[in-house]
């Protein structure tokens, strides 16, 4: 580590250090890290805006929604079709995933505002596809020009009768795409969540929180949880509706997968509605066996107990032969992560039920608590980079709030399952001596990887190329190089599989060509042999 | 597919843009920049953009496209960015060791109106060492016009004159793929023409595999050769929209006379290419070139009967779009829709320029600037076509309406290897029309009844 941070001049050398921590679990006191921290300018960072984070992200899968990005035209192609929340159409028919929709801002909007543009592009939006929601999205310059974007979704409402929701997720709030997550999450817990009371037909219900759909993932999982006979009231977002997600508050439990995005509506929800939440994941076969007992016993009924059991032994039983044939072609190889603010540590979970060991693991966004765990929350101190980030403060809601255990049982909860509101991080599952880097950029990724050498690194679009063209297979962990799903037993195969494949592609024999390491032509030179 | 789009009508919209057929300007002056031998682009702005941009030149051309960001906060954002960028051009300098640091800008600090001159003329740099700017509000225009402002600014802020001609002359490529470049190279060359491509992404974003990641591949214009550019004898400017301005720079800054073409797409503006570089070199067209006009000629009548009367839709960037207007009309095919997201320049009088060459009716096409997908999807669906032609957005319509699609232009982020495929000269028209038999000869293939299969076609 130090190897790599010597090149740097002593400013960048200050604020980097605390970026990056070698994991020693025989320290008597508990490492930190620096996180969430206003980005370097000029460091080749990986990271996205406030904008990704919350429209990108959080909203967009939403598919009975339309999603107006309000600004110049850029922010709205860009998450046109890029992140793979897949959709289909629900009851209502309605999936607007496919399409993205913007005010396309120009000049003289700048100059002269574009509220009335809004306006008139959301009357245009309704007449074209009467969705259940409109959310503005908010980009750069509609912050600075003073748009008020609350005002033209209350005017928009009362005047078409279809909920208008607006988002400040301006690019420039925040550090990174983080903010944007608890934009959302805020104007989802205020605007849309608690709103329709039909409550679930099953006797088991969850909400999964902070799971996307990429590439199907949260197909795979509610697959999983229907076969368990545990009913799917809302998923936020991937393939998710606003219609869903009213009726969210009905739910007996929350399931938290991704907790960087959404750990803000678990908690919101936890206080207006007495739901519980556990941290679940189910990226990796251990772990997903984990997250599904961890379900069971929450619920504490037998019948689900034994059930969950079931599916487990048979999921196993039908995977087993495929996961023995990955093991043995993965074994023992090494692996550095660097994806946003979750899959580098769900994904750990996975590689090592395929016996591949992380060397380096880091997070574009996390905070702390990602890191180090939910204990160190009280601990950290909002900078003046994130300080606006409003934080809304939520009072049980009358009527719509419900103790589902005694406080005796849930203390009970919280010992027996370790995930029960509680997120221990990322460092815990780390080897000693490996390597946790936040907010990675392309000097260090060159450096660590020279350094390192993992067989394979895990990381995003922006770093593929670059690492590849190193000679370095590198596999997408947001996108998963349009594959998957990877969730799930199904999903562990699937990741085995392409790891395997591209680890074992003929052409990376190829690379060097045959006359680098053997003379193509005979002769002498100057006399010589 | 796209199950949403109203099918019974088309809806004029004057507020709401729908799957646009344009992006932001600030990706177009990153793959300019990246055109320039050492050059780190930079985007001086919040660092969202630049990661956005940078995904998608790697989508497009599968390789890496770096670049770095003044990554704003909500302070800068409010204040000004300046002490953003003196940070970032010393860590740029200091860790990623560039000749040039290429600066644009986005709607943020175009907005808050950032005085990037006022910056940089502040800004250390170290010996030798450079950082030039230029301005790309994301609210004007689109990625044609970052390109174009991008590859202006090297002119403005690099090219000098010693008053000893060069006699090399400048070319501009258009926002095209390196194969493009390459092909184009190729017809100087064989005029024997001194020249600059500027910029020139060759051995860029088309670098082989060696097993060594290089930060700043073996390609790109030499920065001397941008340098000399004050004393070049004349431009050639290949494309209105993205190529015109720069040469224009050269003019004003220089006086150096430039000849603005159309990008050399299919037989007709690939002559007028070639008829140009003829008259300036003083020197008769190479035996090859005329072979390979003539091949490409030959396939065309070899071909008609598949293409001709088949009726296209085509969308992308202006230059792109009006050289496949041009080529389809060559084919006997039928342009029935044309559009392009980009607005500015006269689209529609370039549009009616190529019909009338053809002596086609104006009124059997529909044309638009400032289009969107869902426009011409809408339009797709009252008058149905027969093959899509452009970037990789058209594959929703094309799934939608069961419309085969052949990918040209930018972005195609869903196919490998295209970038290393030429568009333009008489190889890039063969290549095309190549893809555009297949696709509709697949689709006779695919769909006629099994007696009516033809083992020779």
């Amino acid at each position: 580590m130090d190897k790599v941070l010597d090149q740097y001049e002593a400013k960048v050398y200050k604020n980097r250090k605390k970026h990056m921590v070698t994991v020693d679990h025989t320290l008597e006191t508990p490492q930190e890290i620096a996180a969430n921290v206003r980005t370097v300018p000029g460091m080749l960072t990986h990271r996205g805006c406030c904008f990704a984070g919350c429209k990108g992200v959080v909203v967009g899968p939403l598919k009975d929604a339309l999603a107006i990005v309000h600004g110049p035209i850029g922010c709205s192609f860009y998450t046109w079709g890029t992140r793979r929340h897949k959709a289909r159409a629900g009851e209502d028919g309605l999936n607007l995933v496919p399409y993205t929709f913007s005010t396309d801002m120009r000049e003289t909007d700048i100059v002269f505002g574009g509220e009335k543009k809004l306006m008139a592009a959301i009357e245009e939006g309704i007449e074209l596809f009467h969705p259940n929601a409109v959310m503005i999205c908010s980009t750069c310059p509609v912050g600075l020009i003073g748009d008020d974007i609350h005002a033209v979704a209350a005017r928009a409402e009362e005047k078409f009768g279809v909920k208008c929701i607006a988002f400040s997720c301006e690019g420039y709030k925040g550090v990174s795409q983080s903010a944007g997550h608890h934009i959302a999450s805020n104007q989802f817990i205020r605007r849309v969540i608690g709103e329709d009371d039909t409550p679930p037909t099953g006797k088991y219900s969850v909400n999964v929180l902070g799971e996307y759909n990429i590439g199907g993932d949260g197909w795979e999982t509610e697959r999983l949880l229907r076969r368990c006979g545990i009913e799917v009231v809302s998923v936020m977002t991937g393939d998710g509706s606003v219609a869903d997600m009213r009726r969210a508050h009905t739910a007996g439990l929350n399931l938290v997968q991704c907790h960087r995005s959404i750990n803000y509506i678990a908690e919101m929800m936890n206080t207006q509605y007495g739901i519980d939440w556990i941290k679940v994941n189910f990226v990796g076969v251990n772990a997903t066996c984990k997250s599904l007992r961890a379900i069971a016993q929450y619920f504490g009924d037998a019948a689900l107990v034994d059930r969950v059991e079931a599916v487990i032994i048979d999921e196993m039983e039908i995977i087993d032969e495929d996961l023995q044939y990955y093991r043995g072609k993965l074994k023992g190889k090494t692996a550095a992560l660097y994806v946003g603010g979750s899959r580098s540590h769900h994904y750990q979970q996975l590689l090592r039920d395929f016996g591949v060991s992380t060397v380096l693991a880091g997070y574009e966004f996390a905070h702390r608590d990602d890191y180090e765990g939910r204990e160190v929350k009280d601990s950290i101190k909002i900078d003046a980079d994130n300080k606006n980030i409003e934080n809304i403060t939520v009072a049980p809601v009358d009527g719509k709030y419900h103790v589902r255990f005694s406080p005796e049982k849930l203390e009970e909860l919280k010992r027996d399952i370790d995930v029960f509101e509680y997120y221990g991080g990322m460092i815990k599952e780390m080897g000693n001596g490996t390597l946790m880097v936040d907010d990675l950029n392309h000097f260090e990724t060159e450096e660590f990887v020279k350094m390192l050498k993992p067989d394979v690194f895990f990381s995003g679009i922006k770093d593929k190329f670059v690492l590849q063209k190193g000679g370095i297979l590198s596999r997408q962990l947001h996108s998963y190089d349009y594959q998957g799903p990877y969730a799930g037993f199904r999903g562990a195969v699937n990741f085995g599989h392409d790891l395997v494949m591209g680890l074992y592609t003929p052409v990376w024999s190829k690379v060097v060509p045959p006359w680098r390491t053997e003379p193509a032509l005979a002769g002498t030179i100057g006399g010589e042999e | 597919m796209l199950e949403a789009t109203p099918r019974d009508s088309v809806m004029e919209r004057h507020a709401l843009v729908a799957n646009p057929a344009k992006t932001c300007q600030p990706v177009g002056a990153v793959y300019a920049a990246l055109g320039v031998h050492g050059v780190m682009p930079h985007s001086h702005g919040s660092q969202g953009c630049i990661a956005f941009h940078r995904m998608f030149l790697t989508r497009h051309f599968k390789e890496p496209a770096m670049a770095s960001t003044s990554a704003f906060t909500e302070g800068a954002s409010v204040f000004g960015g300046g002490a953003n960028l003196k940070t970032a051009v010393k860590n740029i300098f200091d860790i990623y060791d560039p000749d040039v640091i290429a600066v644009h800008t986005t709607c943020l600090s175009e907005t808050i109106g950032d005085d990037l001159h006022a910056f940089v003329s502040a800004i250390e740099v170290p010996e030798g060492k450079r950082v030039i700017y230029c301005s790309t509000p994301s609210c004007v225009g689109s990625h044609v016009t970052g390109f174009s402002a991008m590859a202006a600014g090297f002119v403005e802020h690099m090219a000098e004159k010693t008053g000893e001609p060069t006699g090399k002359v400048m070319v501009v490529p258009g926002f095209v793929n390196p194969a493009d470049m390459r092909e184009t190279k190729k017809y100087l060359e064989a005029f024997g023409i001194d020249y600059t491509m500027m910029p020139d992404t060759t051995g860029v974003m088309d670098a082989p595999m060696t097993g060594t990641f290089e930060l700043y591949p073996k390609g790109g214009t030499p920065l001397a050769e941008v340098e000399a550019l004050g004393d070049a004898a004349y431009s050639f400017a290949l494309g209105t929209w993205a190529s015109a301005g720069c040469a224009n720079a050269l003019k004003r800054k220089h006086g150096v006379d430039f000849a603005e073409l159309g990008l050399p797409i299919g037989v007709g503006a690939t002559d007028d290419f070639v008829m140009a570089l003829a008259r300036h070199a003083d020197h008769r067209v190479p035996e090859a070139l005329e072979v390979e006009r003539g091949q490409l000629v030959d396939c065309m009548i070899d071909a008609h009967q598949y293409l001709d009367g088949k009726r296209v839709a085509i969308c992308g960037d202006p230059d792109t779009v009006i050289g496949l207007v041009r080529f389809v009309l060559e084919c006997g095919m039928v342009p029935a829709f044309v559009g392009t997201g980009t607005p500015g320049g006269d689209f529609a009088g370039a549009v009616e320029a190529v019909l009338d060459e053809a002596g086609f009716d104006r009124a059997a096409c529909w044309y638009k600037a400032e289009t969107d997908y869902f426009e011409m999807h809408q339009r797709i669906i009252q008058e149905p076509v027969d093959l899509l032609l452009g970037p990789s957005l058209w594959k929703q319509i094309a799934k939608a309406e069961d419309v085969p699609l052949v990918r040209c232009g930018f972005p195609v982020i869903d196919r490998y290897v295209h970038p290393y495929i030429p568009l333009v000269g008489y190889k890039g028209a063969l290549q095309l029309l190549q893809r555009m038999a297949d696709a509709l000869m697949d689709r006779q293939d695919r769909d006629c009844e099994d007696c009516d299969l033809e083992f020779v076609m």
